[in-house]
């Protein structure tokens, strides 16, 4: 239906073909059936989700010893796979470099694009790309890095100081910009390639490096002393990576949206990998608990608004966790990259991982 | 004259020589050095050691790899007996050589020496070793039985060589991919060296017949076929591979209907026998233009059809001028492949790419790289070495030294 698409804003579509899935169904088999989606369908009737990732980045999406896909997207992935099919190892993951993920995503090729893409409005737009994202899933932006006994705990101590940055990159346009921002004067050092960059820094010819705050600290972890480098809190720029699946199937992208917002729920309200059973005992228990039991699907029917199991939540959570515990698993502390949680922090703690109620 | 001698003549024949021979020397040692000093005391080899399984097969299933040790053997086996057969098989009127001449030996001795110690190198658990040692027993055990009794069975064995490397490609790839009863395994799931080997061999093996039909298209009189052929060769030869690689994987999507397009690593293979093929039709048809017009003529007033003037007269000295250029060719198809790890195939630089991302070996990318280039260079190696022996055993008697 694309010309409905075109006609009617996305949000009001949703809605729309939602309701209208609904009434036919409804009129069809009397009340009782569930809504239409031709995604879904065609990946429970395959029994494999099929994920698009990069495959390639450290702490996001790279292959184990062990052959096994690991890293924040993947977990992504594993969650998606285990709110439709109940099992997280149900996935088919394919490596996609940038320039072919949106032609993937948009043949159906892969069902989700888990590869950590910058939403952006032509990406978004009907008449761009036709994408539609799912909650940011990291907050990454460009960093700076500095060695830890300099006593740089700000852009401002980087006053008059030498900063090496990668010529011709966005990453040069933002540092200039910023500190104009600060009336800090600054010496760029600038070189062609992220090798030279940082073995300029390692080598003491600058006191800061920037760029993205999770290359920042993949790249750390290679330092001869990982510990003596630390990234400033100041972020200079937005790269909110984002999965994403096509506008063409509304019924699909909401079930995807709404799972990936239960692991960031699920983390507000105290509920993990380890506790998630003992949760759902206590929710079946106790009647009173209204909210924990319509969020675990112990009671009210938002799996099946979404297309999903009733139990939908509590799959995911016993396969990966919470989004806290992917995260410190994947980037924080858990992991080699050893990431602050910065902006990924709960909005109740400041920073812009926020659930909208499921009601 | 003596080596000391032969040194000198070569080496320091004059204080120029003498100079430049001292200098580039010391150069060589100094690089050789380092690199000696840093890959064995610098260089942190655990990453190729907990990743070697990957590199060879990526995510091939782990209950599944005994099918891919099989072919492994069986390989060894067909290798082994191929060297022996060639060896031991009298050619006509060509002097028979000795059984184990001092290059066979010297073979037999480097692969022996090999074995004794790269899989203990590796880090292999001491089954797997075992394996490694097994296979290369297997492969001198052929070779000398096949040298031993392949003059006793001369005409069986000259019809059967030919048959055996096909058929058991055939069943190398059933037992890869499974089917005959064996639990089918997904091209998906291949990755590594095992991926790069079976995407260079498809399109060895297609683009090689494709190629000969277009160089012959190319010749033809019928100008339907003429323009095709010029047509194809110019379009494929005009774009470049990355570019072929990226519309495979990026538009056949769009033009097939879901489910109908070729898996990806199919469509990759198809398109690399496709582009392989333009290149060598030049090769095939500069083979072609070197066999002179009177001897098709002289074929067909003997009586031969065309098909038999070609196949039998022409075809054979065109392809042999043709050799060098059509292994050229592949050597460099093979590598070739490595662009693949650009459309996302877990090819061995695709899963050495995603090896170097695993948050455990980062910055541990000149191990990986070196070892890339090793196992390349050691395929490519193979490739030259049967080309040279192909090349000695089609050339005219008249023409050998």
């Amino acid at each position: 239906m694309p010309f409905l698409r075109k006609l009617l804003p996305k949000r009001s579509l949703t809605s729309t073909l939602g309701l209208a899935l609904l009434l036919v169904s409804c009129a069809a088999d009397g009340g009782g059936g569930g809504l239409q989606s031709q995604k879904i369908d065609l990946i429970k009737g395959r029994a494999k989700l099929i994920c698009g990732v990069d495959g390639k980045l450290p702490g996001f999406s790279f292959v184990g010893s062990d052959g096994a896909y690991s890293g924040l997207d993947v977990d992504v992935c594993k969650a998606v796979a285990a709110s439709l099919l109940g099992d997280p190892a149900k996935v088919d993951y394919r490596d996609l470099n940038s320039s072919e993920r949106f032609a993937a995503l948009a043949s159906g090729e892969v069902d989700l694009l888990s590869r950590n893409t910058t939403e952006t409005l032509s990406r978004d737009a009907a008449g761009g790309n036709g994408l539609s994202f799912a909650p940011t899933t990291f907050y990454d932006g460009q960093g700076v890095m500095a060695a830890a006994g300099s006593g740089v705990k700000s852009l401002k101590d980087l006053a008059g100081k030498p900063i090496c940055v990668e010529s011709g990159t966005t990453t040069e346009l933002n540092l200039a910009d910023r500190m104009r921002e600060i009336k800090a004067t600054y010496t760029p050092l600038k070189f062609q390639t992220g090798d030279q960059t940082y073995a300029a820094y390692l080598q003491g010819r600058c006191l800061a490096v920037t760029s993205d705050r999770s290359q920042l600290a993949a790249k750390r972890t290679s330092f001869p002393d990982p510990a003596a480098h630390l990234l400033l809190e100041e972020v200079l720029s937005k790269e909110p990576l984002t999965p994403a699946t096509t506008n063409a199937d509304p019924v699909w992208s909401d079930a995807v949206r709404w799972s990936v917002y239960a692991l960031m729920q699920a983390e507000e309200l105290g509920i993990t990998k380890a506790n998630v059973a003992a949760k759902l005992a206590q929710a079946k228990a106790n009647p009173n608990l209204a909210d924990l039991r319509r969020f675990l699907g112990v009671e009210g029917d938002f799996g099946k608004t979404l297309g999903l199991p009733a139990d939908f939540v509590v799959k995911e959570i016993a396969a990966v966790g919470n989004y806290g515990e992917i995260f410190d698993r994947n980037v924080g502390p858990g992991s080699k990259l050893k990431l602050d949680r910065g902006l990924n922090r709960q909005w109740s703690k400041g920073g812009l991982i926020y659930s909208p109620p499921f009601r | 004259m003596g080596p000391i001698q032969r040194l000198r003549k070569d080496l320091f024949a004059n204080p120029l020589d003498g100079l430049v021979s001292v200098l580039l020397l010391s150069g060589l040692a100094v690089a050789g050095y380092r690199l000696l000093h840093w890959a064995l005391t610098q260089a942190r080899w655990a990453v190729i050691q907990a990743n070697s399984t990957l590199l060879a097969v990526g995510r091939y299933p782990i209950e599944q790899q005994w099918r891919l040790w099989l072919l492994v053997a069986l390989v060894a086996a067909a290798s082994g007996l191929s060297w022996g057969v060639l060896r031991g098989l009298p050619v006509r009127d060509r002097p028979k050589t000795t059984l184990w001449p001092s290059n066979d030996r010297l073979a037999a001795i480097l692969l022996v020496f090999l074995a004794s110690w790269t899989p203990a190198l590796l880090g292999l658990t001491l089954a797997i070793q075992a394996r490694w040692w097994t296979l290369t027993a297997l492969v001198l055990l052929m070779r000398w039985l096949a040298g031993r009794y392949a003059g006793r069975f001369a005409k069986p064995a000259a019809l059967a060589m030919p048959l055996l490397w096909p058929l058991l490609y055939l069943l190398g790839m059933v037992l890869i991919g499974g089917g005959l009863g064996l639990v089918t395994v997904g091209a998906n799931e291949w990755g590594g060296l095992l991926l790069t080997l079976v995407e260079a061999s498809f399109a060895i093996l297609l683009s090689f017949p494709l190629g000969v039909l277009l160089a012959l298209g190319r010749r033809s009189s019928l100008p339907m076929l003429r323009w095709g052929s010029i047509v194809y060769i110019e379009f494929i030869r005009g774009a470049p591979l990355i570019t072929l690689l990226f519309l495979g994987q990026n538009i056949l999507g769009f033009l097939l209907p879901g489910g109908l397009a070729p898996d990806r690593v199919w469509r990759a293979a198809w398109i690399l026998t496709f582009f392989s093929a333009a290149y060598l039709a030049e090769a095939v048809r500069s083979g072609l233009a070197a066999v002179p017009r009177g001897q098709l003529e002289a074929a067909r007033s003997l009586g031969l059809s065309l098909p038999q003037a070609l196949g039998r007269v022409v075809l054979p000295q065109a392809l042999r001028v043709a050799l060098p250029a059509t292994v050229g060719q592949f050597i460099s198809l093979l590598q070739d492949t490595t662009l693949l790890s650009l459309i996302g195939l877990l090819d061995l630089l695709g899963t050495a790419r995603s090896v170097m991302a695993n948050p455990l070996y980062l910055g541990k990318s000149a191990e990986v790289y070196l070892t890339l280039a090793v196992l390349f260079w050691c395929c490519c190696a193979a490739l030259g070495l049967g080309s040279r022996a192909l090349e000695r055993r089609l050339s005219p008697p008249s023409l050998s030294r």
